[in-house]
């Protein structure tokens, strides 16, 4: 594996410093003797030739308008059936060595329009000729994955060896710009676009603890909001209240701000009216892009809102062109609809039965809880419904307190419960006998990221040998790795620790003291041997099983 | 003869002290510092052998054993009371033997001669020595010097366990931590991570008089111990009694921090003086209920010697396996009961 990426960030390299469409000639040459001698190209010329291929692909649709579907449409049983020829030649070689048969197979059809663009390529492209190149490739792309949705018998061979190259390739990925605050490049960059979309930028506030100076901190006393003109002609209003709900920590939780996130872009497609000469599907995504980075300033988004944005930008960009307007809202909100359903609501109960089904609340038992986990409570008010006998210790830390709003829930419906602080822990866990956790977010290596705290009650806990079960949906998994909770974080408002008690303030003047920082941090990460199980609507599962799951995920779509 | 207003006086002070234990501590945390009771325990207990009447040694062990009983009733959290009546016992004890001129027993080495240890337990101190009196106020005096420099000599060994750019964390307000802290930034730039250990938040004052001397500070919540602890190289605290197993009753949360300083196998180094060991093993803890939830409260938790490293107290530094040991050099094992 190590080899093939060193292969291939050596062939970057070669490439980039080429310019694109100079290749034609040489590379041809190249070819034929493969051809001719017949001898299986290294690893690296495999990794040129698809490069190669993809380009001229790319150079021969820019010519295409992207107003005439039907040539596209006409293309399409053209490039579908290149790659189903040489499938239909011995499909047990892996797709290493099929890349060779199949570009030579569209090599003399692609190379003279390569020959043809060559010397048209030559001069730099505009901004604008890229951009369209990049939307007909999407378009050809699009059009050819719905071709390939008829043609189910030879797909199935070329679909399948696709998955597990996917996990092959070089990691090519981009860091996002809430961990890179430290890097002022980055920041320039943050404001252009932000300007560019007509939203204010959020400054931070205050003295940041060194070991975080890579995150935002932001103060509560200052929300985005006041920075914005009335009336707000870029974001629409449900967004602009939303964002305001984000920052002053009135909708908290992540399935809070998920749910809250959809009916909001609900809100905004039943709005949304498209512009003449435009479609609906691009211009749609576009509209939403200074909407989340409103709401990125107003609150970093979190990983499940991640996802859920994900799968609407989804479903808009594969309406079919040819669909009316009115058909296309109310098909995307049904689509949000079933995804807040399934997602969020059945996969609530499915956890709920599976976690009392399969008696993980017996009678008698002691169980822990710490903050406030929707679904956790959800869980606790069904398992006491079902009348089975047990009481309840809540666990609260400063400066959210949580705790109180599940206590209040919790007592409302009559069970029982205790109430302390989370030093106190290990003073109480002799009596527990379970602790059930909630989940912002399961990572791809096993990692269990929730509220600050979290990871210290798995800690004591497994000290004490309770078992620690955490309870999670899967639209919370994310394929992001992390080992420790610094990397990647989120700074609250450090004003938030100030307090009184007996009648002195002694951190009311931090901000003048050079030396003395606050930190008030909102999530940690608990490793996966502190945790014994976790309660997902697929089942039971260790921690560990996360990217199996997340790659079931994946080839189901 | 001033007797009577001597008398009247002394029961005066006595009863001023047990009214202020009581208050001092009634869940918010000691009025004052340990080492503040330590010398006004043992100032009130010298007041007493100079005033009070009585004509030998076991006399006077047992009026101070009277009041102590009663300093201990009125405050049993405040453990430092109890330690330092044990202390003035010995030190008669010991004054006492050497009055008679037997060799200095005190020190039983091995298991044998406790054993056979008949001989000082049999004598009821009956006997009548004059200097007695002036021998066990010097001592006591002796006793109150050491007192007022602990804090500076556990100050002083700062340099020897803190190095350049560590990362330290504590939790809650100690003041000998801060004075051990303050020493070593007369001389080394490092930085303090302070847990607030609600719900007192003691941990806030702690940070800005650190910070005022020009350290480094940052104060984090008490959920966000175990997030940070795997860029602390040292975890230095304070504590409120060191138990006779080696282990600690501290503030609320030091056990939370000593387990994660375990896992991540970070060195937990407690700062104490002498005059906080204490032959108790139980822990203590107070419980306030409300209405329909339970609401628990605890003041101080219990740490198990295992997660401890080390011990820095005014004589030096020990492993907790050696406080036993200590133990037996500055109390008298009768004395434990008082």
């Amino acid at each position: 594996m190590l080899d093939l990426l060193t292969l291939a960030s050596r062939a970057c390299k070669r490439y980039s410093c080429r310019r694109h469409g100079e290749y034609g000639p040489g590379r041809k040459d190249e070819i034929e003797r493969a051809k001719s001698e017949g001898k299986d190209l290294t690893k690296e010329e495999k990794q040129r030739l698809r490069k190669e291929k993809k380009q001229q692909k790319k150079s021969k649709e820019k010519k295409d308008d992207k107003a005439s579907q039907e040539n596209e449409k006409e293309k399409k049983p053209v490039t579908s059936a290149a790659p189903a020829a040489p499938a239909s030649q011995p499909p047990t070689k892996p797709t290493m060595q099929k890349a060779p048969s199949a570009v030579p197979a569209t090599a003399p059809v692609s190379v003279p329009a390569s020959e043809a663009s060559g010397p048209a390529d030559k001069p730099a492209k505009t901004k604008a000729e890229l951009k369209a190149e990049r939307r007909a490739r999407q378009e050809a792309e699009r059009a050819s994955k719905q071709s390939k949705k008829g043609e189910t018998g030879q797909q199935a061979t070329t679909s399948k060896p696709k998955a597990p190259p996917s996990d092959l390739q070089p990691v090519v990925k981009r860091l996002p710009e809430h961990i890179q605050v430290d890097n002022p490049d980055v920041l320039k960059k943050l404001a252009k676009k932000l300007e560019r979309q007509q939203i204010p930028l959020r400054l931070d506030y205050g003295y940041k603890v060194s070991l975080f100076s890579h995150l935002h901190q932001y103060s509560r006393k200052a929300p985005l909001t006041q920075q914005l003109s009335i009336p707000s002609t870029v974001i629409h209003p449900a967004i602009v209240r939303l964002g305001l709900q984000y920052s002053h920590g009135i909708v908290a939780g992540s399935n809070a701000r998920s749910v809250a996130l959809l009916h909001a872009f609900k809100q905004v497609i039943r709005d949304y009216t498209t512009p003449p000469n435009e479609e609906l599907s691009r211009d749609l995504v576009n509209k939403l892009k200074p909407y989340i980075s409103f709401l990125n300033q107003c609150r970093p988004l979190s990983a499940s809102m991640g996802n859920a944005i994900k799968y609407i930008k989804k479903e808009i960009s594969n309406i079919p062109s040819n669909c009316k307007e009115e058909e296309a809202k109310s098909k995307l909100l049904n689509d949000i609809e079933s995804y807040i359903n399934e997602k969020i609501i059945l996969a609530g109960v499915a956890i709920a039965k599976c976690a009392i089904e399969k008696q993980k609340i017996s009678d008698g038992d002691v169980i822990l809880v710490y903050g406030c986990s929707s679904l956790v409570n959800h869980i606790l008010c069904e398992a006491f419904e079902k009348s089975r006998k047990f009481r309840v210790i809540v666990v609260d830390s400063r400066p959210r307190l949580e705790g109180k709003e599940a206590l209040r829930r919790l007592v409302q419906k009559g069970i029982s419960c205790t109430y302390v602080l989370i030093s106190a822990v290990s003073y109480i866990l002799p009596e527990v006998s379970k602790v059930f956790l909630g989940a912002h977010a399961l990572l791809a290596n096993g990692y269990v990221m929730s509220r600050v705290g979290t990871s210290q009650i798995a800690l004591v806990a497994k000290a004490f040998n309770v078992p620690v079960l955490v309870c999670c949906e899967t639209y919370k998994f994310c394929d992001r790795v992390q080992t420790d909770s610094f990397v990647s974080n989120e700074l609250d408002d450090p004003d938030d620790l100030i307090v009184t008690r007996k009648g002195t303030t002694p951190l009311e003047g931090w901000q003048n003291e050079s030396s003395l920082g606050l930190l008030n941090l909102v999530y940690d990460v608990t490793p996966p041997d502190f945790v014994d199980l976790v309660i997902t609507e697929l089942g039971m599962i260790p921690c560990t099983s996360v990217p199996v799951v997340l790659r079931v995920k994946n080839v189901d779509q | 003869m001033p007797g009577p207003y001597k008398e009247t006086d002394l029961t005066e002070r006595v009863e001023a002290f047990l009214s202020d234990l009581k208050r001092g501590g009634t869940g918010a945390g000691p009025l004052r510092g340990s080492a503040e009771t330590a010398r006004e325990t043992t100032a009130l207990l010298r007041k007493i052998t100079a005033q009070a009447r009585w004509g030998s040694a076991g006399d006077l062990m047992e009026i101070i054993r009277k009041e102590g009983r009663r300093m201990t009733a009125a405050q049993p959290s405040e453990t430092t009371v109890g330690n330092m009546i044990r202390r003035v016992l010995k030190i008669i004890r010991e004054e006492y033997a050497r009055s008679r001129g037997s060799s200095e027993e005190a020190d039983q080495e091995s298991l044998h001669k406790l054993l056979t240890s008949g001989g000082l337990s049999e004598e009821n101190f009956r006997q009548h020595f004059p200097p007695l009196k002036a021998n066990v106020i010097e001592a006591i005096n002796e006793l109150l010097t050491e007192l007022e420099g602990t804090t500076d000599n556990i100050a002083m060994q700062a340099l020897e366990h803190i190095h350049s750019n560590e990362v330290i964390m504590t939790i809650g307000r100690s003041r000998t931590v801060e004075a051990f802290l303050k020493d070593a930034a007369r001389k080394r730039k490092f930085h303090v991570i302070v847990a607030e250990c609600a719900p007192f938040c003691q941990g806030h004052e702690m940070a800005t008089n650190l910070s005022k001397a020009g350290i480094e500070t940052t104060v984090i919540t008490d959920a966000a111990i175990f997030a940070v602890m795997s860029r602390v190289n040292k975890v230095i605290i304070g504590t409120q009694t060191v138990l006779a197993n080696g282990g600690l009753r501290a503030i609320n949360g030091t056990h939370t921090l000593a387990l994660a300083a375990k896992h991540h196998s970070t060195p937990l180094i407690v700062c104490a003086p002498m005059f906080k060991l204490s032959p108790q093993v139980r822990d203590y803890s107070k419980v306030r209920i409300l209405s329909k939830v339970n609401v628990h409260c605890p003041v101080f938790d219990y740490v198990p010697p295992e997660l401890i490293t080390l011990f820095i107290s005014n004589i030096g530094g020990h492993a907790p396996s050696y406080i036993y040991r200590l133990m037996s050099e500055l109390y008298h094992p009768e004395d434990h009961e008082l």
